[in-house]
């Protein structure tokens, strides 16, 4: 289990905690669904805070649970499938683990089947020059692709009966726009097909018991910035519930106030010459690692502090350990997994 | 190319390129990888250096600063405009710059607003544009917009002569490269047969054999007033797609410029490393300048020597009985210290943590040893343990990249 900060590392970092410009808490009244039993959860974050990591590790757990479940890439940037070491997704989904099936999101492969399947309009011969077409007209017309993407998600948990799909949706800079396409594309579009499709579509994101987003941030400067900006967006811009954050890559503490003080007794000059002659090498290095490492997180202690204050205190923070591992791949997926299965009681 | 010798020896004209001689030598460098590695940082540190060594005249401009950074940098509320970076932070950090340091704000919105002010051919167009509500949602929210109007305003900005050099900080985009192809994306979108599709009068359009399917099933989807609102949209935007095409066109060249250089931003970690290859190597295929790689947030290298992991595996097995023998050394001080139980535990801690950490250091060395491109300038930065946010901070980091 992650090593939670405690209250004693609180009190070191209560001091730098709170910046003048925090947004204040954002408040959801509705009732908060345990993850795992949400159907359609998407996961987000900022670059490089292992965004891709949790959404494949949030599906395996799932999947290990007995669950039937499928996970998206919506970026299609092809990066998923080495978490599974499996061969690159395509858009008809593939079981790549017992019970977990991925597919990787295609705008052109998507609009085929949308007009096939829910507008019933005949597809006849080549739809390339169209697609691309309506490629352009997503370029020129916002939301008409993000409807295409979460449609095609809600249409998933609606008709295929997955009992939970996971989305590794767009980055946090990115998620809004997709989330709130529905609400944007239904202030623009008066009539129409597409305006009962989404009429559906928001009720299905708006439903707390179905549809959650899952923010992953690391104890950091700028990804606690903007998990809190995204939080408070999420609130105002879609309908969508914030229904956890991840906080990922939490290192382990080493030391209590106490042990702290006898660790600085021998660093000093005389214990530090005494223990190089005992271990007969040069423990210097070792004892710099350490310092170090409580360091690095002491500062992280700070931003941990400015989160948890400003995110509702009814949407859970789940902590993940920084991983010490050569491993990549299915392995740390595995361990990842493992980790989120015990933060969320299991 | 001379062959490389060592610096200061009389046949030895070229020296082995640096930061140093790179940012003195190009007028243009584009800061870019994958996200959370430190790019934003990266350049203004990069900025700074010119700023204080060559004595140019340095513009950074960046897209998302971190707040306390864009504190710093005198940016807190400014937006879009260059701003001087004020003497008193220079003092602050005990710096006499022999140049200049500006910096300013990408905003997406004002960007554009103001390149239509720019391009429009009247203002009863300007305005109208302004005020449509797909131009608004365009401008504001569309995502891929950034990665034009950064290369835009990058364009606007040496187009106006008035500094030596820019640096500048790319957006976080969905793909490292999206912003690369911005301009002849955009290009390509003016000239595009779906645009003159979408500007045709809307009664003859389906009796159009080639438009008619697409019009068909867009009303369908979208119904006829939507459509008619795009239409609309771009008829009024027809007078400016030739001033954009070839803008589009000059930003893309000047990124493809002698003057114009990239540095790739990375950490030693697989995912965004990966990234940070496909990308270098993209720059050299499309015959752009790959000036330098920058690796951040790198681990120190006392943690990568087996003489460290011999000791520590010595204090964790001999906890015990080295903490006996150190109990009276280490309580010199204070005999609460002395507790023999409690130095065994900060000992067997304190390898531990050292042993952990020696896993990372030696995966990220081979990662560095395997890189599978070779930039002129290879940079690496150690890993800091307190957060960048002033000029102090930036300098230090400045000169971990500079030689």
């Amino acid at each position: 289990m992650a090593d939670r900060p405690d209250a004693a590392e609180a009190a070191d970092a209560a001091d730098a905690a709170h910046g003048p410009g925090d947004p204040a808490p954002t408040a959801d009244a509705r009732p908060m669904t345990p993850l795992l039993d949400r159907k359609l959860v998407f996961v987000t974050g900022k670059g490089g805070t292992g965004k891709t990591t949790v959404a494949s590790a949030l599906a395996l757990l799932a999947s290990s649970r007995g669950k039937r479940v499928l996970i998206c890439e919506a970026d299609a940037k092809g990066e998923l499938a080495a978490y599974y070491e499996c061969p690159p997704m395509a858009f008809k989904e593939k079981e790549v683990q017992p019970g977990l099936f991925a597919m990787a999101m295609d705008t052109e492969a998507s609009l085929r089947e949308y007009l096939r399947l829910q507008l019933r309009v005949p597809v006849v011969g080549r739809i390339g020059p169209v697609a691309k077409a309506f490629d352009f007209l997503g370029t020129a017309a916002p939301g008409v692709r993000e409807i295409l993407t979460v449609g095609k998600f809600c249409w998933e948990v609606r008709e295929k009966g997955w009992d939970m799909v996971v989305v590794d949706a767009p980055a946090s800079g990115h998620i809004v726009g997709q989330l709130a396409a529905p609400q944007a594309v239904n202030g623009l579009v008066k009539v129409g097909l597409i305006r009962s499709q989404t009429d559906w579509m928001l009720e299905m994101l708006s439903d707390p018991a179905i549809t959650g987003l899952l923010a992953v941030c690391t104890p950091e400067e700028m990804p606690v910035t903007e998990t809190i900006e995204l939080a408070a967006r999420v609130e105002q811009e879609t309908t969508v519930q914030l229904a956890g954050v991840v906080v990922n890559r939490v290192l382990p503490e080493l030391f209590g106030r106490k042990e702290e003080a006898v660790f600085e007794a021998l660093a000093g000059a005389g214990p530090l010459a005494e223990l190089d002659t005992l271990v007969d090498g040069d423990a210097g290095p070792v004892l710099e690692a350490a310092r170090l490492a409580v360091t690095m997180r002491r500062t992280r202690a700070t931003h941990l502090e400015r989160l948890r204050a400003g995110i509702d205190p009814g949407v859970p923070l789940l902590y993940l350990p920084y991983l010490f591992t050569r491993a990549h791949g299915l392995r740390t997926t595995r361990q990842v997994a493992g980790s989120l299965g015990e933060e969320l009681g299991y | 190319m001379a062959p490389r010798t060592p610096k200061g020896k009389a046949d030895a004209p070229v020296p082995a390129p640096t930061m140093d001689s790179l940012l003195a030598t190009k007028e243009i460098v584009v800061a870019c990888g994958p996200g959370g590695v430190g790019k934003t940082t990266t350049a203004a540190a990069s900025a700074l250096m010119a700023a204080v060594n060559h004595g140019s005249k340095v513009l950074v401009l960046t897209v998302d600063p971190a707040k306390r950074l864009a504190n710093a940098l005198g940016l807190d509320g400014i937006g879009n405009t260059e701003h001087k970076v004020p003497a008193s932070a220079f003092r602050a950090a005990g710096l006499k710059p022999r140049g200049e340091l500006w910096a300013a704000m990408l905003d997406t919105k004002e960007s554009w607003d103001s390149l239509i002010r720019h391009h429009a051919p009247d203002e009863q167009t300007r305005d109208e544009i302004l005020a449509n509500p797909l131009y608004q949602s365009i401008s504001g929210r569309f995502i891929q917009s950034h990665d034009y109007i950064a290369m835009e305003r990058l364009y606007e900005i040496h187009l106006s002569a008035e500094y030596d050099l820019i640096v500048v900080d790319t957006p976080p985009t969905r793909n490292a490269l999206d912003f690369l192809d911005a301009p002849e994306r955009m290009a390509d979108f003016f000239s595009s047969r779906l645009l003159r599709w979408l500007i045709v009068p809307y009664r003859s359009k389906l009796v159009n054999v080639a438009t008619k399917p697409f019009y068909q099933i867009s009303d369908r989807i979208l119904g006829t007033e939507f459509m008619s609102d795009i239409s609309e949209f771009f008829i009024l935007f027809q007078t400016m797609y030739d001033g954009f095409v070839e803008r589009s066109k000059a930003v893309g060249r000047l990124l493809a410029d002698r003057r114009t250089t990239f540095v790739v931003v990375s950490t030693l970690e697989a995912t965004p490393l990966r990234e940070a290859e496909f990308f270098a190597e993209q720059l050299t295929a499309r015959r752009l300048h790959l000036g330098a790689i920058v690796l951040n947030k790198v681990l120190p290298d006392y943690l990568q020597g087996r003489a460290g992991a011999k000791v520590a595996e010595a204090m964790k097995d001999r906890a015990e009985d080295l903490a006996v023998e150190l109990a009276p050394v280490v309580g010199a001080g204070d005999p609460a210290l002395a507790d023999p139980a409690q130095i065994a535990r900060v000992l067997t801690e304190v390898a531990d943590s050292y042993l952990n950490f020696q896993v990372v250091a030696l995966r990220e060395m081979e990662e560095r040893a395997n890189l599978a491109v070779a930039p002129e300038v290879l940079a690496t930065v150690p890993f800091f343990d307190t957060d960048i946010y002033d000029l102090s901070g930036l300098l230090r980091l400045g000169e971990q990249i500079w030689d």
